[in-house]
């Protein structure tokens, strides 16, 4: 402090003589040079942030003034028609909503407890050390694998899953629930050739239970009773099998509950939303783990840098309370970790929504019309319907394409709004 | 609430907890099987291959404040944290030698340290409370170790802010973050947040060393507000304060007690140079 006025005075002392005058400018010259630099790097960090900026603007309103216009109700809630009027995005919206919801479910718990292990739970025993640290290494390097190479990974671990249990076709898999298979027969009247004499020939079709998938096809038999579908409900109704080149009744009515002798059933399935069967097939689960195989390592490493930025201050000042190390995590490591946790996970599944090419491996382009019923179901997803429309030559197709990047860009945005807003009252709560 | 109440339902409270009744209703029944709450026998402690602590054999007197003196680095935070097993931690360390709390053996890898750390309080140099309410940090051992209803839990919080003297500061904010209070009430939560779990032994750490002075005088009268119920280990640099606010001083020098005796001999008239040195201030 007292040293100031001192080297005040010093300098005044020094401005009498021209060389020391000369130092004192060039001094100041330097200083000068120095704001100058500051100013000019600081104009070179707003240049640079505002290219980005101006890119990410061009992008969004280039979507935008496409990708508006097309935007209907029609594209939210209807099925891929292959009219372009017609083509709706819904099945993919859905499907992007289910496989997302899973994966988060299954790979946010696993990702922060490895985590919480690696960090918190570190090993005494130089072996246990040693391990932990390849395992380390392992998640740093899977975080930069691409994702590709982890479709193909689950397209052998999980859809079919290695061969070991059973293989993708019906009645082979090896464990199965929530599935009733049945044998549908077409009445004989409304056989076109058949029928020729009733009006009015109704098509109708009976459903006989089979047991197991791989019982051979039902040999329908006179007076057997089988179901048919009146609206939602399942009525028995007993059939008759008649032999189409023989005498047939003129009863029209017993002739629309006949079935020809040689007719070959078909196997149809009804499905409960809990079926789920080994291997799990091109469904939504395997697509879920697949996406959770690209992004578990990143969420990872994000909770480890969470869980590494809470002061140990904090730790010890909960283990001084004599909380045991399982408190110490769940009451004061994870929710002070919490927010950081939170981004780096919004982060991943924002990665998780846009993710096309495992999905691409898994799905493979398939046309679905329905939004998936149960977790082995076919889906598609978002960013594959996208990918398909705009692989046609239509042009209407392309701003479909363009109106579907908008609802997957408001789909991303409400999700990250919605941990951004979570995260927002973490902190209050605390702060 | 009534002050008094308060301290009757604290102490039913606290006896839920507590083997045998708290350390103010023994004096009732003198049994002189120990005045001491902490005895260090031939104790020796390592980091590794560096051995913070040589040969300490000291007696931690119940109910009185004990001070640690010395310079830095000369393993006074070290005998601290072996009092109530902090150390588990740091994989490196280990200890040979005696040391024991009352009946437990603080050296047995087999003692349950959840139990010991609540009868053990330590608050550290540099306030930590947690980033919760004010009331949650008070509660949060409580509800480590006892079944409390709310209206019990309640009491318990004022009654342990009262005692830390931050009640009259805080009770108008008991929800709000703890970590928006100045550091000298954060370092008195911390206290309050220490003593709510019943603890016979409260070890603090330099508690003082990030404070003004005034907050420095407040954890002093607090210190002295508690000693009859508690026994108090205290590490400070601060000579003024050991001198005004212990009953015995030992004086650490590179891993050993240089000296330990009654405050008064330590700062007045001490056996050692090196003691008669350093609390005169020529060196460290
Ligand atoms: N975790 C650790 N690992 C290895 N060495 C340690 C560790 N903690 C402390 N030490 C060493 O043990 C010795 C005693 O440290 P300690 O913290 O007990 O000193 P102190 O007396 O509390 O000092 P201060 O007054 O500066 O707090 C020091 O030499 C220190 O370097
Ligand atoms: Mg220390």
């Amino acid at each position: 402090m007292s040293q100031a006025p001192q080297e005040h005075d010093r300098l005044k002392g020094q401005e009498e003589s021209s060389q020391q005058g000369q130092e004192q400018q060039r001094r100041l010259r330097n200083s000068v040079g120095r704001m100058l630099l500051d100013h000019y790097f600081r104009l070179a960090c707003i240049g640079i942030a505002c290219i980005s900026v101006v890119v990410l603007v061009f992008l969004i309103g280039s979507i935008i003034t496409q990708g508006v216009p097309s935007l209907s109700w029609t594209l939210l809630s209807g099925t891929p028609e292959p009219e372009p009027s017609e083509a709706g995005a819904w099945p993919a919206i859905a499907g992007t909503i289910w496989v997302c919801t899973i994966c988060a479910l299954i790979t946010l718990p696993i990702g922060i407890g490895t985590a919480v292990l690696i960090e918190e739970f570190k090993p005494r025993s130089r072996w246990a050390n040693r391990i932990f640290s390849v395992i380390q290494l392992n998640i740093s390097n899977l975080a930069g694998v691409p994702s590709v190479v982890y479709g193909i990974l689950g397209l052998t671990a999980f859809v079919s899953m290695f061969g070991l249990v059973g293989s993708l076709k019906r009645g082979e898999s090896s464990f199965e629930i929530g599935a009733i298979y049945y044998d549908q027969f077409t009445n004989l009247a409304s056989d076109p050739f058949m029928s020729m004499g009733v009006e009015d020939a109704k098509e109708r079709y009976f459903l006989a239970p089979v047991i197991s998938p791989s019982d051979p096809p039902t040999v329908a038999k006179s007076g057997m009773e089988m179901f048919e579908y009146q609206g939602d409900q399942k009525i028995p109704v007993k059939i008759e099998v008649l032999d189409p080149f023989g005498e047939l009744p003129s009863d029209p009515d017993a002739l629309s509950l006949a079935i020809a002798a040689d007719t070959v059933p078909g196997r149809i399935s009804e499905k409960s939303w809990y079926y789920f069967s080994l291997p799990f097939g091109r469904g939504v689960l395997a697509g879920s783990l697949t996406l959770m195989l690209v992004i578990l390592p990143v969420i990872i490493i994000s909770s480890q840098e969470a869980l590494r930025s809470v002061p140990s201050s904090l730790r010890d000042g909960a283990r001084g309370l004599g909380a045991t190390p399982w408190q110490v995590v769940w009451n004061i490591t994870l929710p002070a970790a919490a927010p950081g946790i939170l981004t780096g996970s919004i982060l991943a599944m924002s990665r998780a929504i846009g993710e096309t090419a495992p999905i691409l491996i898994i799905a493979g382009i398939v046309y679905i019309r329905n939004a998936p019923q149960h977790l082995m179901d076919s889906y598609t997803v978002l960013p594959l319907q996208i990918y398909n429309w705009t692989s046609r030559p239509q042009e209407e197709f392309h701003a479909i394409a363009a109106a579907g990047i908008v609802v997957l860009l408001i789909i991303l945005l409400s999700f990250n709004a919605i941990a951004v807003i979570l995260r927002q009252r973490m902190q209050n709560k605390v702060r | 609430m009534n002050t008094s109440t308060l301290e009757t339902t604290t102490k039913r409270i606290m006896n839920q907890v507590a083997p045998q009744p708290i350390a103010e209703d023994d004096s009732t029944d003198v049994s002189e099987a120990t005045q001491f709450a902490i005895e260090a026998n031939n104790l020796n402690a390592w980091y590794g291959e560096f051995q913070a602590l040589h040969e300490i054999s000291l007696e931690i007197p119940k109910n009185q404040v004990t001070a640690f003196i010395g310079p830095s680095g000369c393993g006074k935070s070290t005998l601290l944290r072996w009092f109530n097993r902090m150390n588990d931690t740091i994989f490196s360390a280990h200890a040979t030698g005696n040391l024991r709390l009352g009946e437990i053996d603080l050296l047995d890898k087999s003692t349950d340290v959840v139990d010991l750390r609540r009868r053990v309080g330590i608050v550290f140099q540099k306030a930590n409370p947690f980033p919760k309410s004010i009331f949650e940090n008070v509660a949060f051992g409580p509800r480590l170790h006892m079944q409390l209803d709310k209206s019990e839990l309640s009491d318990l919080v004022e009654w342990s802010l009262r005692k830390a003297a931050v009640w009259e500061e805080v009770k108008d904010r008991l929800n709000a973050p703890a970590l928006g209070l100045s550091g000298g009430q954060q370092q008195r939560l911390c206290i309050a947040r220490a003593i709510a779990t019943g603890p016979e032994v409260l070890l603090m750490d330099e508690p003082c060393s990030a404070l003004d002075p005034a907050s420095t005088l407040a954890i002093e009268d607090l210190m002295d507000e508690l000693r009859d119920q508690y026994t108090i280990v205290i590490v400070t640099h601060n000579m003024q304060q050991a001198s005004r606010c212990s009953d015995k001083t030992a004086f650490f020098f590179e891993g050993r007690v240089v000296e330990f005796g009654t405050t008064e001999k330590i700062f007045t008239k001490p056996s050692s140079q090196k003691t008669e040195d350093y609390v005169r201030g020529r060196f460290g």
